[in-house]
Protein backbone atom coordinates (compact mmCIF):
# COMPACT_ATOMS: atom_id res chain seq x y z
CA UNK A 1 0.00 0.00 0.00
CA UNK A 2 1.48 3.36 -1.23
CA UNK A 3 -0.28 6.38 0.81
CA UNK A 4 -0.11 9.62 -1.13
CA UNK A 5 -1.47 13.06 0.22
CA UNK A 6 -2.35 15.74 -1.80
CA UNK A 7 -2.50 19.26 -1.05
CA UNK A 8 -3.95 21.85 -2.70
CA UNK A 9 -4.55 25.03 -1.80
CA UNK A 10 -7.04 26.67 -4.02
CA UNK A 11 -9.45 29.26 -2.38
CA UNK A 12 -12.68 29.19 -4.38
CA UNK A 13 -15.12 25.65 -4.92
CA UNK A 14 -14.82 24.50 -7.35
CA UNK A 15 -11.51 25.91 -7.90
CA UNK A 16 -8.99 25.01 -10.87
CA UNK A 17 -6.21 24.11 -8.63
CA UNK A 18 -8.44 21.46 -7.26
CA UNK A 19 -9.73 20.48 -10.56
CA UNK A 20 -6.05 19.88 -11.35
CA UNK A 21 -5.19 17.94 -7.78
CA UNK A 22 -8.03 15.57 -8.90
CA UNK A 23 -6.98 14.98 -12.35
CA UNK A 24 -2.85 14.39 -10.75
CA UNK A 25 -4.50 11.79 -8.32
CA UNK A 26 -6.52 9.95 -10.74
CA UNK A 27 -3.26 9.64 -12.87
CA UNK A 28 -1.06 8.66 -9.93
CA UNK A 29 -3.73 6.25 -8.67
CA UNK A 30 -3.48 4.44 -11.66
CA UNK A 31 -0.24 4.00 -12.16
CA UNK A 32 0.12 2.47 -8.54
CA UNK A 33 -1.24 -1.21 -7.98
CA UNK A 34 -2.58 -0.19 -4.30
CA UNK A 35 -3.19 3.26 -3.24
CA UNK A 36 -4.62 5.18 -0.17
CA UNK A 37 -5.11 9.05 -0.99
CA UNK A 38 -4.53 11.37 1.71
CA UNK A 39 -6.92 14.50 0.77
CA UNK A 40 -6.25 18.15 2.02
CA UNK A 41 -7.86 21.25 1.23
CA UNK A 42 -6.02 23.71 2.49
CA UNK A 43 -8.77 26.12 2.08
CA UNK A 44 -10.46 23.90 5.23
CA UNK A 45 -7.92 24.53 7.42
CA UNK A 46 -7.30 28.41 6.35
CA UNK A 47 -8.08 29.50 10.39
CA UNK A 48 -6.06 27.03 12.13
CA UNK A 49 -3.13 27.53 10.22
CA UNK A 50 -3.53 30.98 10.73
CA UNK A 51 -4.08 30.07 14.51
CA UNK A 52 -0.83 27.97 14.49
CA UNK A 53 1.19 30.46 13.60
CA UNK A 54 -0.12 33.13 16.38
CA UNK A 55 0.30 30.34 18.71
CA UNK A 56 2.74 27.59 18.23
CA UNK A 57 0.90 24.02 18.34
CA UNK A 58 -1.76 23.07 15.80
CA UNK A 59 -5.38 22.18 16.80
CA UNK A 60 -6.09 18.81 17.18
CA UNK A 61 -7.74 18.32 12.91
CA UNK A 62 -4.26 20.37 11.84
CA UNK A 63 -2.27 18.61 14.16
CA UNK A 64 -3.95 14.94 12.24
CA UNK A 65 -3.41 16.41 9.37
CA UNK A 66 0.43 17.42 9.28
CA UNK A 67 0.72 13.69 10.71
CA UNK A 68 -0.88 12.26 8.12
CA UNK A 69 1.19 14.09 5.40
CA UNK A 70 4.71 13.74 6.96
CA UNK A 71 4.03 10.09 6.65
CA UNK A 72 3.19 9.52 3.28
CA UNK A 73 5.23 7.73 1.38
CA UNK A 74 4.17 10.74 -1.85
CA UNK A 75 3.02 13.84 -2.14
CA UNK A 76 1.06 16.06 -5.13
CA UNK A 77 1.22 19.57 -4.07
CA UNK A 78 -0.55 21.91 -5.98
CA UNK A 79 -1.51 25.68 -5.79
CA UNK A 80 -2.68 28.57 -7.73
CA UNK A 81 -0.08 31.47 -8.58
CA UNK A 82 -0.31 34.97 -6.90
CA UNK A 83 1.65 37.74 -7.54
CA UNK A 84 4.56 35.86 -9.20
CA UNK A 85 4.57 32.67 -6.43
CA UNK A 86 2.50 29.97 -4.88
CA UNK A 87 -0.10 31.14 -2.74
CA UNK A 88 0.64 32.32 1.44
CA UNK A 89 -1.80 29.74 2.37
CA UNK A 90 0.13 26.86 0.33
CA UNK A 91 3.09 28.66 1.71
CA UNK A 92 1.77 28.49 5.69
CA UNK A 93 1.19 24.83 5.43
CA UNK A 94 4.72 23.94 4.58
CA UNK A 95 6.06 26.87 7.38
CA UNK A 96 4.07 25.12 9.79
CA UNK A 97 4.73 21.42 8.97
CA UNK A 98 7.33 19.53 11.34
CA UNK A 99 11.00 19.99 10.23
CA UNK A 100 12.07 16.74 8.78
CA UNK A 101 8.35 15.76 7.59
CA UNK A 102 9.45 15.62 3.84
CA UNK A 103 12.69 14.46 4.25
CA UNK A 104 13.40 12.62 1.15
CA UNK A 105 9.13 12.24 0.03
CA UNK A 106 8.57 12.28 -3.21
CA UNK A 107 6.79 15.49 -4.58
CA UNK A 108 4.81 16.22 -7.74
CA UNK A 109 4.41 19.95 -7.80
CA UNK A 110 1.43 21.67 -9.96
CA UNK A 111 0.27 25.30 -9.76
CA UNK A 112 -2.82 26.72 -11.65
CA UNK A 113 -2.46 30.69 -13.14
CA UNK A 114 -4.83 32.54 -15.53
CA UNK A 115 -2.09 32.22 -18.63
CA UNK A 116 0.70 30.51 -18.88
CA UNK A 117 3.35 33.46 -18.69
CA UNK A 118 3.61 32.36 -15.13
CA UNK A 119 4.38 28.77 -15.73
CA UNK A 120 8.20 29.42 -14.18
CA UNK A 121 6.65 29.45 -11.02
CA UNK A 122 6.78 25.64 -10.93
CA UNK A 123 10.60 25.87 -11.23
CA UNK A 124 11.89 29.60 -9.50
CA UNK A 125 9.61 29.24 -6.38
CA UNK A 126 7.95 25.80 -6.16
CA UNK A 127 10.53 23.42 -6.79
CA UNK A 128 13.43 25.16 -4.46
CA UNK A 129 10.64 25.27 -1.73
CA UNK A 130 10.89 22.00 -1.74
CA UNK A 131 14.38 21.34 -2.25
CA UNK A 132 14.97 23.32 0.96
CA UNK A 133 12.45 20.78 2.81
CA UNK A 134 14.86 17.52 1.20
CA UNK A 135 12.05 16.43 -0.65
CA UNK A 136 12.97 14.83 -3.65
CA UNK A 137 10.87 16.83 -6.53
CA UNK A 138 9.94 14.93 -9.84
CA UNK A 139 11.45 16.51 -13.29
CA UNK A 140 8.28 17.04 -14.47
CA UNK A 141 6.26 19.95 -13.18
CA UNK A 142 2.69 20.17 -14.19
CA UNK A 143 1.00 23.87 -14.82
CA UNK A 144 -2.17 24.39 -15.79
CA UNK A 145 -3.30 27.58 -17.38
CA UNK A 146 -7.01 28.85 -18.10
CA UNK A 147 -6.69 27.69 -21.25
CA UNK A 148 -5.19 24.05 -20.61
CA UNK A 149 -9.05 23.94 -19.47
CA UNK A 150 -10.82 24.87 -22.42
CA UNK A 151 -8.93 24.50 -25.61
CA UNK A 152 -7.90 21.73 -27.95
CA UNK A 153 -4.41 20.10 -28.53
CA UNK A 154 -3.09 20.93 -25.20
CA UNK A 155 -0.75 18.44 -24.21
CA UNK A 156 -1.41 18.90 -20.34
CA UNK A 157 -2.85 15.15 -20.32
CA UNK A 158 0.10 13.90 -21.30
CA UNK A 159 2.19 16.26 -18.69
CA UNK A 160 -0.34 14.83 -16.12
CA UNK A 161 0.16 11.63 -17.05
CA UNK A 162 4.15 11.88 -16.98
CA UNK A 163 3.99 13.69 -13.95
CA UNK A 164 2.11 11.17 -11.70
CA UNK A 165 4.32 7.88 -13.38
CA UNK A 166 7.64 9.53 -12.14
CA UNK A 167 6.09 9.97 -8.66
CA UNK A 168 4.35 6.59 -8.66
CA UNK A 169 7.62 5.29 -9.67
CA UNK A 170 9.35 7.08 -6.67
CA UNK A 171 7.08 6.71 -4.23
CA UNK A 172 5.90 3.33 -5.13
CA UNK A 173 10.09 1.62 -4.67
CA UNK A 174 11.54 2.99 -1.38
CA UNK A 175 9.58 1.05 1.86
CA UNK A 176 9.44 4.33 3.18
CA UNK A 177 11.30 7.54 3.37
CA UNK A 178 12.63 5.88 6.83
CA UNK A 179 14.23 3.12 5.70
CA UNK A 180 16.13 5.16 3.11
CA UNK A 181 17.98 6.27 6.40
CA UNK A 182 17.95 10.40 5.09
CA UNK A 183 15.34 11.69 7.56
CA UNK A 184 15.92 13.78 10.23
CA UNK A 185 14.78 12.74 13.42
CA UNK A 186 11.84 15.08 14.39
CA UNK A 187 10.47 15.64 18.06
CA UNK A 188 7.91 12.43 17.87
CA UNK A 189 10.81 10.54 17.46
CA UNK A 190 12.79 11.73 20.45
CA UNK A 191 9.60 11.06 22.24
CA UNK A 192 9.50 7.69 20.96
CA UNK A 193 13.44 6.32 21.61
CA UNK A 194 15.06 9.38 23.31
CA UNK A 195 18.89 10.17 22.58
CA UNK A 196 20.42 9.49 26.01
CA UNK A 197 22.39 12.07 27.81
CA UNK A 198 25.80 10.81 27.48
CA UNK A 199 25.25 11.46 23.80
CA UNK A 200 23.53 14.34 24.42
CA UNK A 201 26.48 15.68 26.53
CA UNK A 202 29.73 14.18 24.16
CA UNK A 203 27.51 15.97 21.48
CA UNK A 204 27.16 19.30 23.21
CA UNK A 205 31.03 19.44 23.36
CA UNK A 206 31.67 18.40 20.08
CA UNK A 207 32.85 21.42 17.76
CA UNK B 1 1.81 18.71 46.38
CA UNK B 2 3.47 22.80 46.05
CA UNK B 3 0.79 25.19 44.22
CA UNK B 4 2.18 28.32 43.31
CA UNK B 5 2.54 31.43 40.49
CA UNK B 6 5.07 32.36 38.22
CA UNK B 7 5.46 35.68 36.47
CA UNK B 8 6.95 36.28 33.61
CA UNK B 9 7.42 39.61 34.33
CA UNK B 10 5.91 40.99 30.54
CA UNK B 11 5.03 45.32 30.37
CA UNK B 12 1.91 44.97 28.29
CA UNK B 13 -1.49 47.92 27.51
CA UNK B 14 -4.43 47.06 29.39
CA UNK B 15 -6.47 46.87 25.97
CA UNK B 16 -9.85 47.77 28.20
CA UNK B 17 -8.00 51.46 28.75
CA UNK B 18 -5.04 51.90 26.96
CA UNK B 19 -3.08 52.47 30.15
CA UNK B 20 0.83 51.00 30.31
CA UNK B 21 2.41 50.71 33.37
CA UNK B 22 5.97 52.04 34.04
CA UNK B 23 8.51 49.26 34.35
CA UNK B 24 9.10 50.47 38.20
CA UNK B 25 5.06 49.95 38.56
CA UNK B 26 5.45 46.44 37.39
CA UNK B 27 8.60 45.61 39.53
CA UNK B 28 6.41 46.80 42.22
CA UNK B 29 3.83 45.13 41.31
CA UNK B 30 5.60 41.65 40.98
CA UNK B 31 6.80 42.34 44.82
CA UNK B 32 3.12 42.91 46.01
CA UNK B 33 2.10 39.61 44.23
CA UNK B 34 4.91 37.80 45.84
CA UNK B 35 3.99 38.80 48.78
CA UNK B 36 0.13 38.55 48.28
CA UNK B 37 0.88 35.07 47.05
CA UNK B 38 2.37 34.15 50.92
CA UNK B 39 -0.15 35.80 52.21
CA UNK B 40 -3.10 33.66 50.67
CA UNK B 41 -1.28 30.69 52.00
CA UNK B 42 0.59 29.76 48.47
CA UNK B 43 4.03 28.10 48.37
CA UNK B 44 6.07 28.82 45.43
CA UNK B 45 6.58 32.29 43.50
CA UNK B 46 8.58 31.77 40.43
CA UNK B 47 9.91 35.05 38.63
CA UNK B 48 10.97 34.65 34.45
CA UNK B 49 14.10 35.92 33.57
CA UNK B 50 13.85 38.32 29.99
CA UNK B 51 16.69 40.43 29.15
CA UNK B 52 14.69 42.66 26.21
CA UNK B 53 11.82 44.63 26.52
CA UNK B 54 9.00 44.76 26.97
CA UNK B 55 9.87 42.77 30.11
CA UNK B 56 10.97 43.74 33.27
CA UNK B 57 12.61 40.24 34.59
CA UNK B 58 16.25 41.02 34.27
CA UNK B 59 18.36 40.38 37.31
CA UNK B 60 15.61 37.77 38.85
CA UNK B 61 18.53 37.50 41.78
CA UNK B 62 17.81 40.70 42.74
CA UNK B 63 14.23 40.29 42.82
CA UNK B 64 14.15 36.99 44.68
CA UNK B 65 16.46 38.24 47.64
CA UNK B 66 14.07 41.37 47.66
CA UNK B 67 11.07 39.24 48.01
CA UNK B 68 12.80 36.40 50.22
CA UNK B 69 13.36 39.74 52.53
CA UNK B 70 9.94 40.72 52.87
CA UNK B 71 8.31 37.05 53.13
CA UNK B 72 8.74 34.23 55.46
CA UNK B 73 7.58 30.98 54.31
CA UNK B 74 7.01 30.59 50.44
CA UNK B 75 9.68 28.82 48.47
CA UNK B 76 10.93 31.44 45.92
CA UNK B 77 12.15 30.14 42.38
CA UNK B 78 12.71 30.70 38.29
CA UNK B 79 10.48 30.62 35.23
CA UNK B 80 12.90 30.26 34.10
CA UNK B 81 16.75 30.67 34.65
CA UNK B 82 18.75 30.87 31.12
CA UNK B 83 21.01 28.40 31.24
CA UNK B 84 21.91 29.37 27.87
CA UNK B 85 23.09 32.36 28.00
CA UNK B 86 24.11 32.88 31.70
CA UNK B 87 27.32 31.75 33.06
CA UNK B 88 26.97 28.99 35.18
CA UNK B 89 29.83 30.01 37.61
CA UNK B 90 27.52 33.52 37.96
CA UNK B 91 24.20 31.03 38.74
CA UNK B 92 26.10 28.85 40.86
CA UNK B 93 27.45 31.92 43.02
CA UNK B 94 23.98 33.85 43.03
CA UNK B 95 21.85 31.21 43.61
CA UNK B 96 23.51 29.04 46.89
CA UNK B 97 24.19 32.97 47.94
CA UNK B 98 20.29 33.43 48.17
CA UNK B 99 20.14 30.10 49.61
CA UNK B 100 22.06 31.54 52.40
CA UNK B 101 20.23 34.70 52.57
CA UNK B 102 16.45 33.05 52.21
CA UNK B 103 17.47 30.04 54.94
CA UNK B 104 16.95 27.27 52.14
CA UNK B 105 13.53 28.73 50.87
CA UNK B 106 14.48 28.70 46.74
CA UNK B 107 15.20 26.27 43.79
CA UNK B 108 15.60 26.86 39.88
CA UNK B 109 14.24 26.06 37.07
CA UNK B 110 16.83 25.77 34.08
CA UNK B 111 15.10 27.08 30.75
CA UNK B 112 17.06 28.00 27.82
CA UNK B 113 15.13 31.19 26.15
CA UNK B 114 13.18 31.56 22.85
CA UNK B 115 14.54 34.70 21.75
CA UNK B 116 17.04 34.60 19.03
CA UNK B 117 18.64 38.39 19.19
CA UNK B 118 19.29 37.54 23.16
CA UNK B 119 21.79 34.95 22.68
CA UNK B 120 24.45 37.42 20.44
CA UNK B 121 23.89 40.03 23.52
CA UNK B 122 25.71 37.39 25.34
CA UNK B 123 28.13 35.94 22.99
CA UNK B 124 26.02 32.83 22.40
CA UNK B 125 23.93 31.17 18.99
CA UNK B 126 20.47 30.45 19.62
CA UNK B 127 21.12 27.44 17.64
CA UNK B 128 23.08 25.69 19.68
CA UNK B 129 20.34 26.72 22.60
CA UNK B 130 20.57 22.57 23.33
CA UNK B 131 24.06 21.97 23.89
CA UNK B 132 24.59 25.11 25.59
CA UNK B 133 21.71 23.91 28.34
CA UNK B 134 23.50 20.10 28.39
CA UNK B 135 27.23 21.95 28.35
CA UNK B 136 26.57 24.81 31.28
CA UNK B 137 24.22 22.57 33.09
CA UNK B 138 26.75 19.59 33.51
CA UNK B 139 29.22 22.33 34.79
CA UNK B 140 26.90 23.94 37.16
CA UNK B 141 25.89 20.63 38.75
CA UNK B 142 29.85 19.95 39.22
CA UNK B 143 30.19 23.72 41.03
CA UNK B 144 27.71 22.86 43.62
CA UNK B 145 28.72 19.84 44.71
CA UNK B 146 32.56 19.62 44.45
CA UNK B 147 34.50 22.34 46.39
CA UNK B 148 37.20 22.40 43.81
CA UNK B 149 36.49 21.89 40.33
CA UNK B 150 39.01 21.94 37.31
CA UNK B 151 36.76 21.93 33.83
CA UNK B 152 37.21 22.86 30.37
CA UNK B 153 34.31 22.57 27.71
CA UNK B 154 33.20 24.38 24.51
CA UNK B 155 30.85 27.55 25.51
CA UNK B 156 33.03 28.88 28.23
CA UNK B 157 37.02 29.45 29.75
CA UNK B 158 38.19 26.62 31.13
CA UNK B 159 38.49 26.66 35.04
CA UNK B 160 41.79 25.64 36.72
CA UNK B 161 41.23 25.10 40.63
CA UNK B 162 37.94 27.08 40.76
CA UNK B 163 35.77 26.56 44.09
CA UNK B 164 32.43 28.70 43.76
CA UNK B 165 31.54 30.79 46.92
CA UNK B 166 29.94 30.94 49.03
CA UNK B 167 29.15 27.37 49.07
CA UNK B 168 25.71 25.38 49.09
CA UNK B 169 23.56 25.67 52.35
CA UNK B 170 24.18 22.85 54.93
CA UNK B 171 26.34 21.36 52.14
CA UNK B 172 22.74 20.52 50.12
CA UNK B 173 22.43 22.46 46.51
CA UNK B 174 19.21 24.23 45.45
CA UNK B 175 16.71 21.77 43.76
CA UNK B 176 16.81 21.85 39.99
CA UNK B 177 14.00 21.90 37.91
CA UNK B 178 14.39 21.95 33.79
CA UNK B 179 11.68 23.70 32.03
CA UNK B 180 10.94 22.78 28.42
CA UNK B 181 7.36 22.96 26.69
CA UNK B 182 8.79 20.72 23.52
CA UNK B 183 12.62 19.34 23.39
CA UNK B 184 12.75 15.75 24.52
CA UNK B 185 16.60 16.09 25.18
CA UNK B 186 15.56 18.36 28.54
CA UNK B 187 13.35 15.88 29.77
CA UNK B 188 15.98 13.52 28.85
CA UNK B 189 18.42 15.99 30.64
CA UNK B 190 16.05 15.61 33.65
CA UNK B 191 15.62 12.38 33.85
CA UNK B 192 19.66 11.86 33.89
CA UNK B 193 20.10 13.86 37.21
CA UNK B 194 16.90 13.21 38.83
CA UNK B 195 16.15 16.39 38.60
CA UNK B 196 12.25 17.84 38.64
CA UNK B 197 10.97 17.94 35.45
CA UNK B 198 8.49 20.79 34.62
CA UNK B 199 6.27 21.33 31.49
CA UNK B 200 4.78 24.97 30.99
CA UNK B 201 1.50 23.64 29.47
CA UNK B 202 -0.46 26.68 29.19
CA UNK B 203 0.65 27.12 25.94
CA UNK B 204 0.25 23.49 24.37
CA UNK B 205 -2.33 20.77 24.07
CA UNK B 206 -2.83 17.93 26.70
CA UNK B 207 -2.15 15.23 24.69
CA UNK B 208 1.68 16.81 24.23
CA UNK B 209 2.37 17.43 27.49
CA UNK B 210 1.06 13.52 28.48
CA UNK B 211 4.19 12.59 25.67
CA UNK B 212 6.43 15.09 27.38
CA UNK B 213 5.73 13.66 30.97
CA UNK B 214 5.80 10.40 30.11
CA UNK B 215 9.24 10.47 28.20
CA UNK B 216 10.85 11.93 31.43
CA UNK B 217 8.86 9.13 34.13
CA UNK B 218 10.13 6.46 31.84
CA UNK B 219 13.75 8.04 31.79
CA UNK B 220 13.92 8.87 35.10
CA UNK B 221 13.07 5.27 36.05
CA UNK B 222 15.61 4.17 33.16
CA UNK B 223 18.32 6.44 35.08
CA UNK B 224 18.05 4.50 38.11
CA UNK B 225 16.04 7.12 40.40
CA UNK B 226 13.13 4.78 41.29
CA UNK B 227 9.90 3.89 39.45
CA UNK B 228 8.36 6.02 36.89
CA UNK B 229 5.78 7.15 39.05
CA UNK B 230 8.23 8.93 41.98
CA UNK B 231 9.73 11.23 39.18
CA UNK B 232 9.44 14.44 40.12
CA UNK B 233 6.97 16.55 37.75
CA UNK B 234 5.73 20.35 37.77
CA UNK B 235 2.98 21.83 35.67
CA UNK B 236 1.90 25.30 34.10
CA UNK B 237 -1.50 26.42 34.19
CA UNK B 238 -3.51 29.76 33.75
CA UNK B 239 -6.55 30.86 34.90
CA UNK B 240 -9.15 33.50 35.52
CA UNK B 241 -11.98 33.65 37.90
CA UNK B 242 -14.81 34.94 39.14
CA UNK B 243 -17.31 34.04 41.30
CA UNK B 244 -20.12 33.85 37.79
CA UNK B 245 -18.23 31.94 35.37
CA UNK B 246 -19.99 34.36 32.86
CA UNK B 247 -18.76 37.06 34.73
CA UNK B 248 -15.09 35.77 34.44
CA UNK B 249 -15.55 35.18 30.54
CA UNK B 250 -16.73 38.74 29.85
CA UNK B 251 -13.90 40.46 31.97
CA UNK B 252 -11.30 37.96 30.87
CA UNK B 253 -12.27 38.12 26.54
CA UNK B 254 -10.74 41.55 25.79
CA UNK B 255 -7.06 40.53 27.48
CA UNK B 256 -6.86 37.38 25.85
CA UNK B 257 -7.65 38.41 21.90
CA UNK B 258 -4.74 41.19 22.25
CA UNK B 259 -2.91 38.90 24.46
CA UNK B 260 0.88 38.98 23.44
CA UNK B 261 2.05 35.53 23.15
CA UNK B 262 -2.07 33.91 21.62
CA UNK B 263 -3.77 37.22 21.04
CA UNK B 264 -5.67 37.65 17.78
CA UNK B 265 -5.40 33.93 17.04
CA UNK B 266 -8.00 31.01 18.21
CA UNK B 267 -11.10 32.52 20.31
CA UNK B 268 -10.95 32.21 23.98
CA UNK B 269 -13.55 29.01 23.83
CA UNK B 270 -11.07 27.23 21.56
CA UNK B 271 -8.09 28.32 23.33
CA UNK B 272 -9.62 26.69 26.66
CA UNK B 273 -10.65 23.74 25.18
CA UNK B 274 -6.75 23.01 23.50
CA UNK B 275 -4.99 24.08 26.74
CA UNK B 276 -4.97 24.16 30.22
CA UNK B 277 -6.31 28.06 30.48
CA UNK B 278 -9.46 28.06 31.94
CA UNK B 279 -12.11 31.40 32.68
CA UNK B 280 -14.71 30.51 34.73
CA UNK B 281 -16.09 30.33 38.17
CA UNK B 282 -13.33 29.25 41.18
CA UNK B 283 -15.44 25.39 41.28
CA UNK B 284 -14.37 25.02 37.19
CA UNK B 285 -10.58 26.41 37.82
CA UNK B 286 -10.83 24.00 40.92
CA UNK B 287 -11.40 21.23 38.80
CA UNK B 288 -9.95 21.76 35.78
CA UNK B 289 -6.88 22.01 37.69
CA UNK B 290 -7.28 18.85 39.83
CA UNK B 291 -7.85 16.87 35.71
CA UNK B 292 -4.01 17.49 35.40
CA UNK B 293 -3.63 14.41 36.84
CA UNK B 294 -5.71 12.61 34.19
CA UNK B 295 -2.35 12.76 31.62
CA UNK B 296 0.45 13.68 34.04
CA UNK B 297 -0.13 11.40 37.19
CA UNK B 298 0.28 12.41 40.64
CA UNK B 299 2.71 15.33 40.40
CA UNK B 300 4.62 17.75 42.74
CA UNK B 301 4.20 21.26 41.59
CA UNK B 302 1.64 23.09 40.12
CA UNK B 303 2.34 26.97 39.10
CA UNK B 304 -0.46 29.45 37.76
CA UNK B 305 0.33 32.41 35.48
CA UNK B 306 -1.99 34.99 37.08
CA UNK B 307 -0.06 38.53 36.50
CA UNK B 308 -0.21 38.87 32.08
CA UNK B 309 -1.88 40.35 29.41
CA UNK B 310 -2.03 43.83 30.46
CA UNK B 311 -4.10 42.73 33.75
CA UNK B 312 -4.20 45.73 36.58
CA UNK B 313 -2.59 44.74 39.85
CA UNK B 314 -5.90 45.03 41.96
CA UNK B 315 -7.43 42.17 39.34
CA UNK B 316 -4.09 40.15 39.83
CA UNK B 317 -4.46 40.31 43.52
CA UNK B 318 -8.08 39.38 43.58
CA UNK B 319 -7.17 36.34 41.40
CA UNK B 320 -5.00 35.64 44.06
CA UNK B 321 -7.74 35.77 46.87
CA UNK B 322 -9.82 33.72 44.69
CA UNK B 323 -7.32 31.06 44.15
CA UNK B 324 -6.48 30.95 48.33
CA UNK B 325 -10.77 30.21 48.62
CA UNK B 326 -9.85 27.09 46.86
CA UNK B 327 -6.74 26.34 47.81
CA UNK B 328 -7.80 24.05 50.83
CA UNK B 329 -10.29 22.12 48.12
CA UNK B 330 -7.62 21.83 45.74
CA UNK B 331 -4.80 20.91 48.35
CA UNK B 332 -7.46 17.83 49.72
CA UNK B 333 -8.16 17.22 46.11
CA UNK B 334 -4.49 16.91 44.76
CA UNK B 335 -4.39 14.29 47.86
CA UNK B 336 -7.29 12.41 46.65
CA UNK B 337 -5.82 8.95 45.57
CA UNK B 338 -2.41 9.95 46.08
CA UNK B 339 0.01 6.87 46.71
CA UNK B 340 1.68 6.91 49.89
CA UNK B 341 5.14 6.20 47.74
CA UNK B 342 4.75 9.38 45.41
CA UNK B 343 7.00 12.23 46.86
CA UNK B 344 6.44 15.67 48.01
CA UNK B 345 8.66 18.11 45.76
CA UNK B 346 11.97 18.21 47.27
CA UNK B 347 12.84 21.29 49.89
CA UNK B 348 16.20 22.14 51.71
CA UNK B 349 14.70 20.50 54.88
CA UNK B 350 13.69 17.21 52.68
CA UNK B 351 17.37 17.31 50.84
CA UNK B 352 19.42 18.36 54.43
CA UNK B 353 17.21 15.08 55.63
CA UNK B 354 17.64 13.00 52.66
CA UNK B 355 21.68 14.11 52.78
CA UNK B 356 22.02 12.42 56.57
CA UNK B 357 21.91 16.05 57.62
CA UNK B 358 23.57 19.17 57.24
CA UNK B 359 26.84 19.87 56.15
CA UNK B 360 29.03 22.79 57.41
CA UNK B 361 30.73 23.88 54.57
CA UNK B 362 33.16 26.63 54.24
CA UNK B 363 36.32 26.49 51.70
CA UNK B 364 39.47 27.79 53.03
CA UNK B 365 42.03 29.14 50.64
CA UNK B 366 45.46 26.57 50.19
CA UNK B 367 48.09 28.06 51.77
CA UNK B 368 50.59 28.78 49.34
CA UNK B 369 53.42 28.01 51.70
CA UNK B 370 52.73 24.74 52.99
CA UNK B 371 50.33 23.88 50.20
CA UNK B 372 47.67 22.86 52.88
CA UNK B 373 44.39 23.99 53.57
CA UNK B 374 43.32 25.02 57.46
CA UNK B 375 41.97 21.84 58.39
CA UNK B 376 44.63 19.96 57.22
CA UNK B 377 47.16 21.99 59.08
CA UNK B 378 45.08 21.97 61.92
CA UNK B 379 44.82 18.27 62.27
CA UNK B 380 48.55 17.32 60.66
Amino acid sequence: MTTIAVVSAGLSNPSSTRLLADRLTAATVEALEEVEIVQVELRDLAHDLTDHLLTGFPSARLADVLARVGAADGLIAVTPVFSASYSGLFKTFFDVLEPGALDGTPVLVAATAGTARHSLVLDHAIRPLFTYLRAVVVPTGVFAATDDFGADGTDLDARIARAAGELARLAGKVASPDATGTRRRTVDDELIDPTPFEELLARAQRV
Amino acid sequence: MQIGIFSVGDVTTDPTTGRTPSEHERIKATVAIARKAEEVGLDVFATGEHHNPPFISSNPTATLAYIGAQTGRIVLSTATTLITTTDPVLIAEDYAKIQHLTDGRVDLMMGRGNTGPVYPWFGKDIRQGINLAVENYALLHRLWREDVVDWSGRFRTPLQGYTATPRPLDGVPPFVWHGSIRSPEIAEQAAYYGDGFFHNHIFWPASHTRQMVDLYRRRWEHHGHGPADTAIVGLGGQFFMRRNSQDAIAEFRPYFDNAPVYGHGPSMEDFTAQTPLTVGSPQQVLERTLSFRDYAGHYQRQLFLVDHAGLPLKTVLEQLDLLGEILPAMRAGFAEGRPAHVPDAPTHQSLVAAAGGAVGHAVHAVDDVTGRAPAEAVSA
